[in-house]
């Protein structure tokens, strides 16, 4: 989806506010939104993706406006009510309503404890998956474009490198497909490459011609020259 | 930032909590009584990432690389499994690549589409390199970027941006300053910071790291 979030390539959203020593959450809420989006990762209702692709479907001046840990917290509203695990009346209230819901999201077992929850800062996920029926179509080296697509769901393929020309410049395995995961239309994976855009091909010859910029984009971003 | 961020403080702050504020408490002790959440698991999850995962491991990482060749040279091939080596590990450090700062070249880490950031080396994102301004121009002019980082690189130095569309992470590796050869690792350690860590300066000696004010001091919150 063409939306706010794919924000690359923009030039009039003001300076850089850098702020030093800067907390790791400014207010308690911040934390606490951080925490429990995390702990409602572990239903396994939704996965990356999905979480990703909420944060996008924001509309765009709302999603300007809001800070980081707003837009965190619009996602977990909208991902509680669209799963079945609370209604929004729950939410403005702040109370259970025992009957609105099916019986697996009343008097419900979390499943992360405090225990669990130390655990899972420490576990690496692995969104890698075999290298099983296809092979890489594209070598190291070889010149790609990047294709001129435009799809009304989630991608990781920015706007500003769509028609674009670069370069393989790493294989880093098969991974998961956001475009289908993200809807759960499965994990789809496919070869996943780290590819080099010359900046002046991007920018123009405003740009140095020493300088770049890489993507990681899947395979079906990309077609050979 | 949020307008609610920017009031002065001058006067005395009233006790009324904000909007988000009010709303996640609220939150939160429905997600408990409906035996979603474990509030001790929250604490568990923000203790973890105010008090223990955060620049410290990567600049762990970066001074075990300046002063083990083998090590760096695992670091560089396989970053998750070195970083791995030290303890550290977790989300969104899943698949780790490191890049190496020359004086010839100069990596910058950005993700454009969202927030996508090292954490497990790095902690949890500062809220400049979430916002608009960074995300949006680091891509199409890095120099300036880091020009108000107080960074002037020169015109024959490469600058490549990587700008973290998949779940691999990107972490820098810095240069190691001229003047510290007799340092020790800890001691390398200490010297190493966040923004080197991204791209958005170099590590200074520490004769140079008292001399140096950011250009951006005024901005800041």
């Amino acid at each position: 989806m063409n939306g706010i979030h794919d924000i690359g390539g923009m030039q009039d959203m003001g300076p850089i506010q850098y702020e030093r020593n800067e907390p790791v959450f400014h207010e308690a809420w911040e934390g606490r939104v951080y925490a429990i989006t995390r702990a409602l990762g572990a239903w396994g209702k939704w996965n990356i993706d999905a979480s990703r692709y909420q944060i996008e479907v924001i509309p765009p001046a709302d999603y300007l406006r809001m800070s980081y840990y707003e837009r965190w917290l619009t996602r977990i509203v909208e991902d509680l009510v669209k799963h079945g695990l609370a209604t929004r009346e729950e939410i403005e209230t702040g109370k259970p309503a025992p009957e609105a819901l099916p019986r697996e999201a009343r008097n419900a077992t979390p499943p992360l404890d405090a225990a669990g929850a130390v655990a899972i800062a420490a576990s690496r996920a692995n969104y890698k998956r075999p290298e099983a029926n296809a092979a890489a179509r594209f070598q190291t080296g070889e010149r790609v474009r990047a294709r001129n697509i435009h799809p009304l769901g989630h991608t990781r393929l920015p706007r500003y490198v769509r028609g674009k020309e670069g370069t393989i410049v790493r294989h880093h395995g098969v991974f998961v497909f956001p475009d289908t995961n993200a809807h759960f239309l499965g994990e789809q994976p496919q070869h996943l490459y780290s590819v080099r855009f010359a900046a002046r091909e991007l920018w123009g010859d405003g740009a140095s011609f020493r300088d770049s910029v890489h993507l990681d984009l899947w395979e079906s971003y990309l077609e050979p020259l | 930032m949020s307008l609610g961020a920017s009031h002065n403080h001058d006067h005395e702050h009233q006790a009324v909590p904000s909007d988000p504020a009010l709303r996640t408490k609220a939150l939160e002790s429905l997600l408990v009584e409906k035996g979603l959440v474990d509030p001790a698991a929250l604490d568990a999850l923000v203790d973890a990432y105010e008090n223990k995962i955060g620049p410290r491991n990567g600049a762990r990482v970066v001074a075990r690389a300046w002063v083990d060749p083998a090590f760096k040279k695992r670091l560089l091939a396989d970053g998750g499994a070195a970083i791995a080596e030290l303890g550290y590990g977790g989300p969104q450090g899943d698949h780790m690549v490191v890049l190496e700062n020359t004086p010839n070249v100069h990596n910058l880490v950005v993700c454009t589409l969202c927030s996508c950031y090292p954490w497990p080396v790095l902690g949890l994102p500062p809220v400049w390199y979430k916002s608009a301004p960074y995300r949006s121009r680091a891509v199409i002019d890095p120099r300036g970027v880091l020009r108000e980082f107080s960074l002037e690189l020169p015109e024959d130095a490469e600058v490549r941006v990587w700008d973290s569309t998949s779940e691999v992470r990107y972490l820098v590796l810095p240069e190691r300053p001229e003047g510290t050869e007799k340092m020790s690792e800890e001691e390398l350690a200490a010297l190493v910071t966040r923004d080197s860590m991204i791209g958005v300066a170099k590590v200074l000696a520490p004769a140079e790291a008292h001399s140096v004010a950011r250009v951006n001091e005024g901005a800041k919150v």
